[in-house]
């Protein structure tokens, strides 16, 4: 069958899929909306929060991100998934036993002040939407590309999707949905991996392949990659780039901020009991490994299969992919020598390094962009990272309807995330803000009416990221986790671990962590943003792992700052107490 | 018995930090260029370590912690009925 058709069905199949789960789980109470009732088991939870955790990001652009940084990919790998440990030891156990339906709402109970559930709301819905927007621009590029569709319209099927199941079925419609997503995107992810993983090593294992020899050859395939790396002008594809203190302070932020997101953390609010939730945690991660563990073998396979494909090539020869994603308008091949050969090397191919495209062919056929050769180095392709997921199966020949199942995954990858992020942006609205704030008079069922308004105007907004796509997404993304690390995992933690802890230290906490960790983003992502090199980094830490300062300037503020006023009142000691024990 | 549920609980907990800072943020890139002198196979054992093995080493810190806790709850709470059945709050 012919690909489009192909990715039409698998796509439909797996929409229907979704849309009938919905249906069948639909909530009843705000208990369901909110947590799903308290009945998942600990394993389907396990899949929920691998799906909800693995985004567009994770399953499009991780392995290429990690194909172009080699070792210092390692930032994401650890990052993304130590922060698991971090939550089924330090948090899960504890705020399940809490047994209420938000992190605000944790937060504002612990600290017995509204005032610091109002800042854990601010936090949150930054941070939530900050990560939607991501997802809804992962779903235009799907669908541009695989069903040829105009991004909007497919970036409003998305919509029309996930306002369905998550407006319907809140927490309870979607951890099921994710449930079947997870199946579709690891299968999705899994079949091409191994696929690649035979054809280039041999070795149907791709976590083992990548450490294998090249298929016919007795050298090694990381060895290889080493040596290619080096003669095209890069650092060893095994060795750091990054210096060894940020590349620790990035890790460590990412992981904090991982533990520290809120659409994670509620997941671990729906199983029955406190071992489950630590269960659940140790299964999410089992899920997310599986993906994890492969991507930075895809990165190694199609890296070695791109620079094999096109390095050398004339371009009136360049494979047909080649020419399919340069039409989507990410990749540009700019000819800086005019010998009609396509040059790979390190270095910017282009000034301004993003292509802007003319309407014209260049004398083979290329499309030509308005932008000046970077003339510094003899790079000629411009390649967009994300590709190399969404690429590898047509880079590597495989057939049509492994390419049609990578859209169906992705698609799976962005929604169930979009899905749980907008129901804990629609939860701290409708019970955090209305009901513990400004309305505390309503009964449930306008409690209940007001989360599914609220998931539908959070859903139109996400939308409008998606089709006016804010330039800034790359760089807030530093923000999402950075915040997540240095205002709401200190706040959990201090909350669980130090019974001590009142409302002014913790309050004060989060506010300096907020305000030093954004200013410091803010400072080198947006204003002076060619600044933002080693030299001038306060310790050598980049903003991506300023977080985790900001984390360490919490916890010293929130100690300090508690001395000076009075120990919190004895019902919070009772109430920790109570969720300390299981 | 010596400690409280929740003393041996912070025990169990911090050697299991230790572990997990040793795996990732120790091998994976404090020392990853010293064990990157040993290979496993076509890894260098510090890359290795840093885009796989830490990974390995997180599901087993968790499941580990299921198994000791799940110990520590039978010993200190195994009259109560209350861990058996669902608890409705």
């Amino acid at each position: 069958m012919e690909l489009k058709t192909l990715t039409y069905l698998f796509v439909g199949i797996s929409f229907a899929i979704y849309i009938g789960i919905a249906i069948w789980s639909r909530a009843r109470s705000t208990n369901d909306f909110y947590i799903a009732g308290k009945g998942v088991n600990p394993i389907a939870n396990g899949m929920a929060t691998a799906a909800d955790w693995m985004s567009a990001a994770s399953f499009i652009s991780m392995a290429g991100l990690i194909a172009f940084l080699g070792k210092d990919g390692s930032v994401y790998l650890m990052g993304w998934t130590g922060g698991y440990v971090l939550l089924a030891l330090l948090l899960a156990p504890y705020l399940r036993k809490f047994g209420k339906y938000t992190v605000p709402d944790f937060i504002g109970t612990r600290y017995y002040s509204k005032a610091a559930r109002l800042v854990a709301i601010v936090c949150l819905i930054f941070i939530s939407f900050t990560y939607v927007a991501g997802q809804m621009r992962g779903v235009g590029i799907v669908f541009s590309r695989f069903l040829e569709v105009d991004i909007n319209t497919g970036v409003i099927i998305g919509m029309l999707i996930v306002f369905f199941y998550a407006v319907l079925g809140g927490m309870k419609g979607i951890t099921y949905t994710q449930v079947a997503q997870y199946c579709v995107l690891i299968f999705a992810y899994m079949v091409p991996a191994i696929f690649i993983s035979l054809m280039i090593t041999n070795n149907p294992i791709p976590q083992l392949g990548f450490g294998d020899k090249i298929a016919g050859s007795s050298v090694y395939l990381l060895d290889k990659l080493d040596q290619l790396s080096l003669e095209l002008g890069f650092n060893a594809y095994t060795d750091n780039n990054k210096s060894n203190v940020d590349i620790f302070f990035i890790t460590a932020a990412l992981m904090f901020g991982t533990a520290g997101l809120p659409h994670v953390i509620v997941r671990f609010f729906t199983v029955p009991k406190v071992s489950d939730a630590r269960k659940s945690a140790g299964y999410a991660l089992v899920f997310i490994a599986l993906l994890y563990t492969t991507a930075p073998a895809v990165a190694a396979f199609a890296k070695i299969n791109f620079i094999d494909s096109v390095q050398e090539v004339e371009y009136k020869n360049a494979p047909e992919w080649f020419k399919n994603w340069e039409e989507i308008g990410l990749i540009a091949w700019k000819d800086k020598n005019n010998d009609g050969i396509i040059n790979y090397s390190k270095g910017n191919a282009l000034d301004g390094i993003k292509p802007k495209y003319l309407d014209k062919e260049g004398t083979h056929g290329e499309r030509l962009t308005s932008n000046n050769p970077n003339t510094t180095n003899s790079n000629e392709v411009y390649i967009d990272n994300d590709i190399m997921v969404l690429a590898n199966p047509e880079i590597a020949q495989l057939p049509n309807w492994v390419i049609a199942l990578v859209a169906a995954g992705a698609l799976a990858a962005a929604l169930s995330t979009a899905a749980g992020l907008l129901l804990v942006i629609s939860a701290s609205i409708s019970h955090d803000l209305m009901k513990k704030i400004l309305m505390p008079k309503i009964t449930e069922k306008q409690e209940l009416l007001f989360a599914r308004c609220a998931a539908a105007v959070a859903i139109f907004i996400a939308g409008l990221f998606g089709i006016y796509p804010p330039g800034f997404v790359a760089q807030v993304v530093a923000f999402a986790f950075g915040l997540a690390a240095s205002t709401i995992f200190p706040a959990l933690f201090l909350g669980i671990f130090y019974k001590g802890l009142n409302k002014e230290g913790a309050i004060a906490g989060m506010i300096s962590g907020l305000v030093a960790t954004s200013s410091y983003i803010i400072y080198f992502k947006f204003f002076n943003s060619q600044l933002n090199t080693a030299e001038n980094w306060f310790l050598g830490i980049s903003p991506e792992g300023f977080g985790f300062f900001g984390m360490i300037i919490n916890f010293c503020v929130a100690l300090i700052v508690t001395n000076f006023y009075s120990k919190p009142p004895k019902e919070i000691y009772q109430m920790i107490d109570n969720i300390r024990q299981p | 018995m010596k400690f409280s549920y929740w003393k041996s609980n912070l025990i169990i907990l911090s050697s299991l930090l230790v572990i997990w800072f040793i795996v990732s943020f120790g091998f994976g890139i404090i020392w990853s260029d010293n064990l990157d002198n040993f290979r496993i196979g076509g890894f260098k054992l510090g890359f290795w370590f840093s885009q796989q093995g830490s990974i390995y080493f997180f599901v087993l810190i968790i499941f580990l912690y299921v198994y000791l806790m799940n110990k520590l709850e039978k010993k200190f709470f195994s009259d109560s009925k209350k861990l058996n059945s669902k608890d409705k709050n």
